[in-house]
């Protein structure tokens, strides 16, 4: 066993970053993310492991600062929250059409607009359905304790530069500002495993060059990168993650991710000391989404509650996955109120059951 | 064992450290930690609380609405928190500065005068450590060997010669704690 620690998700984040063997990280401060900026500066990450750790002028000098660098084939980074996050949004765009690896950590807090600095999980449209322009996807991991946020973050990287395409980590203000224990993970080597043969570190004379670019002016070019891009997304979607918890004799489920599926932990077992025998399947990859596990899932139960601190975004996805056999209503406090497990189990019961 | 607690009061009292210290001792025990602190605008109205569980088994919820215990340090938390205690709970307070005393007949109230006791230590930095102790002494769900052991891991090392400042403070909040009864 290695290590334990007390430490915030947003350390979490900034330690596993450094002992992920993270080249650079680029990034801008706001909250509830700002421990990761500051936690990879007082641990001076550029004397640990030599990993470039700066703050842009702005979120967009960030984005594209990152994106310059995975152009090289570096582990890079950024992280920031809501606001931040739909500033990058161009350079993201551009990285899924050039195809580059990199980790995006969003930290969501109350939108829209500058909105709040409390938790929230309203960004799920625009991390899993794209975001920018363009027909994209990113992988999307869902960490729900401050264990999963550091082992995302060498989960990302791995995933990331297997199939060249952005991870992004949507977190949020519960799960970024609490403490847990978590257990590190060894330091790994800065030097990637990965294939190299992309990059743009300088043409050597046995080769073409290599070009890294989102343009493309002719359309049945283009149309043939989105063929290979949707074929990627596809491939991608062996990469699906899901926990099941008290399903296995459940007769009603909900569908949570993050910090609202610990949240509705708490109200699965509050509703079962009432007798009532309910599951909770919690999606750890938002893209791809769990929807097989989730069809065979909706067999035995009679309803399924969405629960999302939003006005109902992944719903959408739990439908598209049971295809109306059964039941589906959304709950969720939102702009940066976390509902409690009593208020989960009470929608619950109105909803789903007595419903 | 699954011990939900929120302790709360003024910035600066020491509220998030306290809580901090409580998580490491869960952890010096073996036990499953979380420490969820408010951060943003209730802050700035200068009251800090931390939501802290320790339990035997894996916490689910961070984030409560009802609580075994409640420490509380200031009036506004009292009116905030006291019928957020669950019926049989714990009520610990320091009665500094309280207008309106509890008034639930179905739970435990304690009292622990830290503020006064600090002062009279000579050292208003030992008043949280005064009412860690009196919790502790209300429910000892940590052994004090390793709450000791977390006050250390919690402690930056620049301050590791206040530990037996610490340990005084924790024993006294133990010797001067008492029931309270509305």
């Amino acid at each position: 066993m290695g290590e334990l620690q007390l430490m915030k998700g947003n350390e979490a984040i900034a330690e596993a970053a450094i002992r992920a063997g993270c080249d650079a990280y680029f990034g801008y401060p706001i909250t509830p993310q700002s421990e990761v900026l500051e936690y990879l500066m007082s641990e001076k990450a550029y004397e640990r492991t030599g990993m470039v750790v700066l703050q842009a002028e702005s979120e967009l000098a960030a984005i594209n600062m990152v994106y310059g660098a995975a152009s090289t084939g570096k582990r890079v980074m950024t992280s920031s929250s809501s606001p931040g996050i739909s500033l990058k949004q161009e350079g993201i765009s551009y990285m899924a059409g050039a195809e580059l690896p990199c980790l995006i950590v969003n930290v969501v807090r109350g939108g829209p607009g500058l909105g709040t600095i409390q938790p929230s999980q309203a960004d799920y449209f625009q991390s899993t359905k794209g975001g920018g322009h363009g027909d994209y996807r990113l992988l999307v991991l869902a960490p729900a304790s401050v264990q999963e946020m550091s082992d995302f973050v060498k989960l990302a990287f791995d995933l990331a530069f297997k199939y060249r395409n952005p991870a992004l980590i949507l977190s949020d203000g519960v799960i970024g500002q609490m403490m847990e224990k978590v257990e590190l993970f060894e330091q790994q080597p800065r030097a990637t495993t990965f294939d190299q043969s992309w990059v743009t570190t300088g043409k050597t004379p046995n080769r073409e060059r290599n070009i890294i670019t989102s343009l493309n002016l002719d359309p049945v070019l283009q149309e043939q990168h989105n063929h290979h891009l949707q074929e990627k997304y596809e491939r991608m979607k062996a990469e699906v993650r899901f926990e099941r918890y008290h399903c296995d004799d459940a007769e009603y489920l909900m569908v949570a991710y993050g910090s609202s599926a610990r949240i509705c932990q708490k109200a699965v077992l509050l509703a079962r000391e009432k007798g009532i025998r309910v599951g909770l399947l919690r999606p750890i990859t938002l893209y791809p989404f769990p929807s097989e596990p989730l069809l065979e899932l909706s067999k035995q139960v009679k309803g399924i509650l969405s629960v999302e601190m939003s006005a109902g975004q992944m719903i959408e996805d739990v439908r598209l996955a049971v295809h109306d056999t059964v039941k589906v209503e959304h709950y969720g406090r939102y702009g940066g109120v976390i509902h409690s497990p009593e208020e989960v189990l009470d929608a619950f019961m109105k909803k789903i059951v007595g419903g | 064992m699954n011990e939900e607690i929120i302790i709360a009061g003024f910035g600066g009292q020491g509220v998030l450290s306290m809580g901090k210290i409580l998580a490491y001792s869960g952890i010096m025990q073996n036990m499953e930690v979380s420490w969820m602190p408010s951060y943003g605008p209730e802050m700035r109205g200068g009251t800090a609380n931390v939501t802290v569980i320790l339990s035997d088994e894996r916490v689910s919820s961070p984030v409560l609405n009802t609580y075994d215990t409640a420490i509380i340090l200031n009036q506004q938390s009292l009116d905030k928190f006291e019928d957020k205690v669950k019926p049989g709970g714990l009520l610990l307070y320091d009665s500094n500065g309280i207008t309106r005393h509890p008034i639930r007949k179905d739970i435990n109230i304690q009292l622990v005068e830290a503020a006064t006791e600090s002062a009279r230590m000579g050292s208003t930095r030992t008043f949280n450590m005064i009412v860690l102790g009196a919790y502790l002494k209300t429910k000892p769900i940590v052994a004090l060997e390793n709450v000791l052991k977390g006050l250390k891991k919690s402690l930056p090392s620049r301050h590791h010669h206040l530990m037996t400042l610490n340990e005084e403070a924790i024993k006294r909040g133990m010797d001067i704690v008492k029931p309270f009864h509305p």
